[in-house]
């Protein structure tokens, strides 16, 4: 077994681990200091436990003998023997994050600072170190002379690897065993499955091992089993020196040497549990590690990329099909469809694989909101609803900074501290509401909070100061945009949270850079609310292949209003080479797509043409195109990866005929035309 | 390395220690003449099909084409050298470049054949006009009646002119 290299399951031990610090400090955060429920303890413990496991099997000494340290203290957490304070929680914190840089560091991340695991290591054993003082008047409790062990192990303990009888032995380990077994379910022979387990085992064992050491027998197979703990009750075995059991519980050997007693309890706190413990199995957790398994993205986008091509050949089928005889070919056209339907299905299938929850982003706030509102001196809750909103991994990551960026932002500059909100009369505590909801094709994020709002006056005044161009008498939302311009930056101070002045460009460019759009409303006294829209993924597009000249280009259909064929006189030109259209009451500047990307047409002129409204950043243009070719998904396929950013076009796609087709960037024609109108 | 290994790099252990030019060219025709690009450079050679245009690029950028789902440009290299003539028939050729981490067609009237050249035959490269740079010249091959001009293929499709890369699209 010695000779097995460990190496290659480092990388699975980094992530369960990274997994298990997450789930510690989410269960920390929502830790109810002074009733903490058994369960929550009970996680940070497991989440704990593993992480120390996992380090010292694989060799990462450092790790483990931290975690060991943070483990004892858990532990008595879970025993009852400590109260959680509001101290123990931030320490407890503070050493999931120094775990995690050590995690990184192990993984050939950056060194870990070793001086702030010798300080927490410092911090952790003097907190451990005090609690003497509160077990003394615990510790006089009868002393156990051994346990009385019942290990009832499920019916499938078999499948999961685990042995009682290695159990067993180890207990023998341990000092005296005497064990019996229970074989009353035994079904006859013809009945049995060779692979099910139908005994129980009670042991009495005697000895002094402290109840931990008994439990760390059972810690592979705790959730596998029905255990059940008691003391045995002492004076059959002569009583270990409690007194001396308890002194230091860290150092166990030199009261070894100073006590005479051959045999004296070697760590005061786990001795005095005199209470029956059940310890309660835990098959959720189980079974959610069972059903998953992890996959490397490079893997899932590989597969993504073959249904792509995939779709890319059916399609080329069904062109192709679409020339023949309906009649003769009634089969071949048959499968075909099924074909296509079945195709759908994979791409659909394959692109749910890539989906998480948006709570993988969200799960990162609640601590940055209670460090950062502590540190602000201000009262603030998190609120987070559809935290189960599924959207594309590689948007999922992209997202993170900005949010963080909007968060940081209504924590430092749109919530007002107690005395403000009070004197407001508003409640103390403010508020960030964090919402995540599809709509249409569109996943929709919102950070809100219920502060004092954007101040119109102040925002203008900035801007002036700044030098950021104000157009006369700008509207509400004008100015809300103002905040979105480089080097803006409203807050009074600087400070470390937030007001570097290069924030809400970079949101806005962030989420523009993935095809999103991000609106602000605000009210003044009640708050600010950021909506971020965004497309669901980041591969496929649902597009509208249009023509011009001999050229076909995609349009991507959430940017499409409608088409229309203008009527002579819609048309009116306001000077030279600028012509707006009028749509209802509305008047749209024309971009013809021949002469922006300078294509040979046969229809020059807007009424010969067709003119497809886009709307982008509440914008709107009419692109005249020569004539709308049909609607189609397309896979995105990157032009900068061998070539380069091509003006009004954000990408490539691969028709069905296996040609080529542009994609149109209508953000950056709107913004075009927008910048024109505003020359 | 038990698998066959392919004749090139054999081929080129066999010449001995590598200098900077390589020496092992695939040539290629555009009008009169005849050049070489490093063998190494060039991924396959296809026929020209059907390309799409890419709206305002320079004329010599033919467009971009659907190489096994990869988007890859297209490049006239007759345009580029201002040759008179740069007709598109079923002859035409494609020669598909791995340069600089990218992928690149490049259009030229013919490819001839895989020539190896010693060092002794590679001679340095005159200053002569026309429509390459000499920059992008590494050396004259002299293959008895023949002349090869061989081109830093690498260095030519970086370059700023060839606009294929984002850094010279700075308008």
């Amino acid at each position: 077994m010695s000779n097995i290299d460990l190496s290659r399951f480092h990388r699975t031990f980094f992530d369960e681990s990274a997994e298990g610090l997450d789930a510690m400090e989410a269960a920390l955060l929502r830790l109810d200091v002074g009733q903490a429920d058994a369960e929550t303890i009970n996680l940070i413990f497991r989440s704990a436990h593993s992480i120390k496991g996992g380090a010292g099997t694989f060799g990462f000494t450092a790790v483990a003998s931290f975690t060991h340290l943070l483990e004892t203290l858990l532990e008595r957490v879970r025993s009852g023997q400590r109260q959680v304070t509001q101290p123990d929680v931030d320490l407890l914190l503070r050493s999931v994050d120094v775990t995690r840089a050590m995690l990184r560091a192990a993984d050939g991340g950056d060194a870990a600072d070793v001086d702030a695991v010798a300080r927490l290591s410092a911090e952790l054993e003097q907190t451990l170190e005090m609690k003497p003082a509160v077990v003394a008047a615990v510790a006089a409790a009868p002393v156990a002379a051994g346990w009385k062990i019942r290990f009832l192990p499920k019916s499938d303990i078999f499948a999961s690897g685990n042995d009682p009888l290695r159990i067993l032995r180890e207990l023998d380990r341990l000092g005296e065993a005497r064990i019996a077994c229970d074989s009353e379910a035994l079904p006859t022979l013809a009945d049995a499955a060779p692979e099910t387990c139908y005994l129980s085992w009670t042991v009495e064992l005697r000895g002094d091992c402290d109840e931990g050491a008994v439990r760390d027998v059972f810690a592979w197979v705790e959730d596998e089993c029905e255990l059940q703990i008691l003391p045995l009750p002492s004076g059959e075995v002569a009583a270990p020196a409690a007194g001396e059991g308890r002194g230091s519980s860290e150092a166990p050997s030199v009261v070894q040497g100073a006590v005479p007693h051959p045999n004296p309890s070697p760590e005061g706190r786990g001795a005095q549990k005199p209470q029956l413990k059940l310890v309660e199995s835990t098959p959720e957790r189980r079974s959610g590690d069972t059903s998953s398994i992890r996959v490397g993205t490079e893997k899932i986008d590989a597969l993504i990329n073959l249904v792509g091509e995939l779709v890319i050949t059916q399609a080329m089928l069904q062109q192709i099909a679409g020339d023949l005889d309906p009649v003769q070919n009634e089969k071949l056209l048959q499968g075909l469809s099924l074909l296509d339907r079945n195709t759908r299905m994979l791409q659909e299938a394959v692109m749910a694989t890539r989906m998480l929850p948006v709570d993988a982003v969200f799960s990162r706030f609640p601590r940055m909101v209670r460090d950062l509102s502590t540190k602000l001196g201000k009262q603030i809750v998190l609120e987070t609803v559809g935290e189960g909103t599924e959207l594309d991994k590689g948007v999922i990551e992209r997202i993170a900074d900005p949010l963080t960026h909007l968060v940081r932002n209504s924590l430092d500059h749109g919530l007002e501290n107690a005395e403000q909100r009070i004197a407001a009369g508003k409640n103390p505590t403010g508020t960030i509401t964090l919402r995540a909801a599809h709509q249409g094709g569109h996943i929709v994020i919102e950070v809100a909070d219920d502060g004092r709002g954007l101040d119109r006056e102040r925002i203008l005044a900035k801007a002036a100061e700044r030098g950021i161009p104000v157009p006369a008498n700008p509207a509400d939302a004008d100015v809300w945009q103002l905040i979105f311009a480089p080097g803006f930056s409203t807050a009074e101070q600087v400070t470390d949270v937030s007001g570097r002045g290069v924030g809400m460009d970079v949101v806005k460019k962030n989420v523009q850079a993935l095809s999103g759009q991000i609106e602000i409303s605000t009210r003044p006294g009640q708050g600010t609310c950021v909506t971020i829209r965004l497309p669901l993924t980041l591969a496929i597009l649902d597009g509208m292949s249009v023509r011009v000249g001999d050229d076909v280009f995609i349009v991507p259909l959430n940017c499409v209003v409608e088409s229309l064929q203008p009527q002579p006189g819609q048309v009116r030109t306001l000077s030279a080479g600028a012509r707006v259209v009028k749509v209802r009451n509305e008047y749209l500047p024309l971009a013809p797509l021949h002469e922006l990307f300078n294509i040979r047409t046969d229809a020059p002129e807007p009424e010969t043409g067709i003119l497809v409204l886009l709307e982008s950043e509440g914008r709107k243009v009419a692109a005249q195109v020569d004539e709308l070719v049909g609607q189609q998904q397309v896979v995105i396929k990157s032009l900068e990866a061998n070539y380069r950013r091509v003006g009004g076009i954000s990408g490539a796609t691969i028709l069905g005929d296996g040609r080529v087709a542009l994609i149109l960037d209508v953000a950056e024609l709107v913004r075009g035309y927008a910048r024109a109108a505003a020359a | 390395m038990t698998a066959p290994t392919p004749s090139i790099p054999e081929s080129r252990q066999a010449a001995g220690p590598l200098d900077e030019i390589p020496n092992e060219f695939l040539t290629f025709t555009l009008g009169a003449e005849e050049y070489g690009v490093d063998i190494l450079k060039v991924q396959e050679i296809r026929g020209y099909d059907t390309v799409t245009k890419v709206p305002n690029a320079p004329s010599f950028i033919k467009g971009v084409i659907n190489l096994r789902g990869t988007i890859v440009p297209v490049i006239d290299l007759r345009l580029k050298f201002s040759l008179e003539r740069a007709d598109y028939n079923e002859f035409t050729v494609m020669i598909i470049l791995n340069v600089a981490r990218r992928i690149v067609g490049v259009v030229v009237d013919g490819v001839s054949d895989v020539m190896q050249l010693t060092p002794e035959q590679i001679r340095p490269a005159p200053e002569f006009g026309g429509g390459i740079n000499t920059k992008f010249i590494t050396g004259i091959g002299a293959l008895e009646q023949r002349m090869l001009i061989l081109i830093d293929i690498e260095k030519l499709m970086s370059s700023e002119d060839m606009a294929l890369m984002d850094s010279a699209a700075v308008h």
